[in-house]
């Protein structure tokens, strides 16, 4: 017989604390489908998503029936289209609309894989695809992309550096007009993952299988229901216990989605994501945990701490409750996504500094952050270089999404609306990194001993 | 292969009655019960066996959720697998 507490208990976190899977992604490879010609490319590559991922929506939407746990997006990733592009050549453009229409056809709200891997040089078809990013992201809603400019064995392409920072740029003001939406559907990684199924940042690496499915949980409100309930005076090693038993039970239920989804659709279970994902929902919010901590605003001094304790304790209690974990892993810290950032941002006490500093100890990077619409493409490019330079020395993955809030100022609102959510324009340091961006070239890979 | 069906709400005359009616129209057997009145809220958790329904999984769900809607009260059917999977190991 279940107990009777288990089962309120599951039903309150789904009713009333936001639980939910957040993603079934579907990884597909596209390396079958290169030709010499672009047009008979595309072609293959909308004909393989589709015949791959027809069922992915429906299986989804049985298995939310069967276990009465929300799934709220089903999505795909692909093999960078960088790869395809270099056996075809010709515009890349033509592949993002071959996506766009394969996300279409399939009922999935983004695709991903618009990607590039650069980190040590551009290879055939890299630079092209990277030029493309505006356009490919102004002529489309559903398409993402990313590019891997740095890892801890290569260190990092400044050349790559210098031109995505002019690319973040370009693709705010292409979509201006649309709250400047291009720029929160690319990524700028250091170290990333192929098998990552949360948005924007999700491609198909080169290593994975033809097809895998990887699932993305959630769930910060369940772990701050959980951290309500402990006495004021209960002490760090015990809210660590207490995310702990809570993430385990948050994966138990991404591995049974995934498991089962993998089965429906006949295809191999890749991976669990054991991420804490906030939503602009009330109840959601990674900052609102840290402040159930004991902190009075998310930002203020202690946050770093605070924030390392949460991301360890999540990943020590998923990684048992999973067959196979990867991804991200860890809290996402998405400021315009998070209830509790956008507030923190708003009253200035959450800064672009900070948030730096806490790049360095949670899942991946400065996400989702408003910076003024007059900031030159050097500073974006800086900011890309100070982030993946974290990530390469510690061996972890990050990543920049930040949005030039174009003919806005310090103070007022960009608004993506949906998951996307809504952020204040914050202030940046605007002193000229000019001369240090323009050199190019690469920085070399790091010492991996004398560890100081 | 087994359900969960939890109903919570407003206590009222004949909820226990009126979810058993309905398993039975859909060939499901109610295995256990457990029910608590607190106060007027009710809150009732039903295992059912679902090996042998005359309709699919997901009509069965729509149907009591249908139901709840009538009576005023929140009624969810659950596969068992994702109890077991959350706090067995």
């Amino acid at each position: 017989m279940q107990n009777f507490n288990d089962i309120l208990e599951t039903i309150q976190m789904i009713q009333e604390e936001n639980l939910d899977i957040r993603t079934i992604t579907m990884g597909i490879s596209l390396l079958d489908c290169c030709d010499g010609d672009i047009d008979r490319s595309c072609s293959r590559v909308y004909d393989k998503i589709c015949r791959q991922a027809e069922k992915l929506v429906p299986a989804g939407e049985a298995i939310e029936k069967k276990y009465g746990i929300p799934i709220i997006n089903k999505r795909i990733s692909v093999t960078p289209v960088a790869m395809v592009l270099a056996a075809s050549g010709g515009n890349p453009v033509k592949y993002a609309l071959a996506l766009e229409k394969a996300a279409r056809s399939c009922g999935v709200n983004f695709i991903g894989g618009y990607s590039a891997l650069v980190q040590k040089g551009f290879a055939a078809g890299d630079e092209a695809l990277i030029r493309s990013i505006p356009e490919a992201l102004t002529v489309t809603d559903r398409l993402c992309a990313s590019v891997n400019i740095g890892s801890t064995r290569a260190g990092i392409n400044m050349d790559a550096v210098r031109l995505i920072g002019e690319v973040v740029r370009r693709s705010a003001e292409l979509t201006a007009d649309r709250s400047c939406i291009g720029a929160s559907k690319l990524v700028v990684f250091c170290n990333a993952v192929e098998d990552n199924p949360f948005m924007a940042g999700a491609f198909h690496g080169p290593g994975e299988p033809d097809c895998a499915l990887n699932v993305g949980v959630s769930g910060p409100g369940v772990v701050r229901a959980a951290l309500k309930k402990l006495p004021p005076d209960a002490d760090l090693t015990q809210v660590a216990d207490l995310i702990k038993r809570t993430a385990f039970k948050i994966t138990r239920m991404g591995q049974l989605v995934g498991a089962e989804a993998s089965e429906r659709l006949g295809i191999p279970f890749g991976i669990v994501d054991l991420s804490l994902a906030p939503t602009p929902a009330v109840g959601d919010s990674v900052a609102h945990i840290l402040e159930e901590m004991g902190l009075s605003c998310c930002g203020a001094h202690g946050t770093t701490a605070a924030l390392a304790l949460l991301n360890d304790a999540v990943k020590k209690g998923g990684v048992m409750a999973s067959s196979h974990v990867g991804g991200l892993s860890g809290a996402f810290i998405p400021v315009s996504e998070d209830a509790g950032m956008i507030d923190a941002a708003a009253k200035g006490c959450l800064t672009i500094e900070k948030l730096e500093a806490m790049t360095a100890v949670c899942s991946v990077g400065l996400d989702m952050i408003v910076i003024p619409g007059d900031t030159p493409a050097e500073v974006i490019s800086a900011i890309i270089a100070d982030e993946a330079a974290i990530g390469m020395v510690n061996a972890k993955t990050t990543a920049v999404r930040v949005i030039p809030a174009i003919g806005r100022e310090i103070g007022e609102e960009l608004d993506f609306g949906g998951l996307l959510g809504h952020a204040p324009v914050i202030p940046v340091n605007l002193a000229s990194p000019a001369g240090f961006i323009h050199r190019g070239g690469r920085i070399p890979a790091p010492l991996q001993s004398l560890k100081n | 292969m087994r359900a969960v069906i939890s109903v919570i709400g407003k206590d009222m005359v004949g909820i226990l009655a009126k979810v058993s009616v309905r398993c039975a129209e859909c060939n499901a057997n109610v295995a256990d019960v457990t029910q608590t009145v607190l106060q007027d809220m009710f809150a009732m958790v039903m295992i059912a066996e679902i090996g042998s329904l005359n309709c699919g999984f997901g009509e069965f769900a729509d149907s009591l959720a249908a139901l709840g809607r009538e009576l005023g009260l929140e009624i969810r059917v659950m596969h068992e697998d994702i109890f077991n999977s959350m706090h067995r190991i």
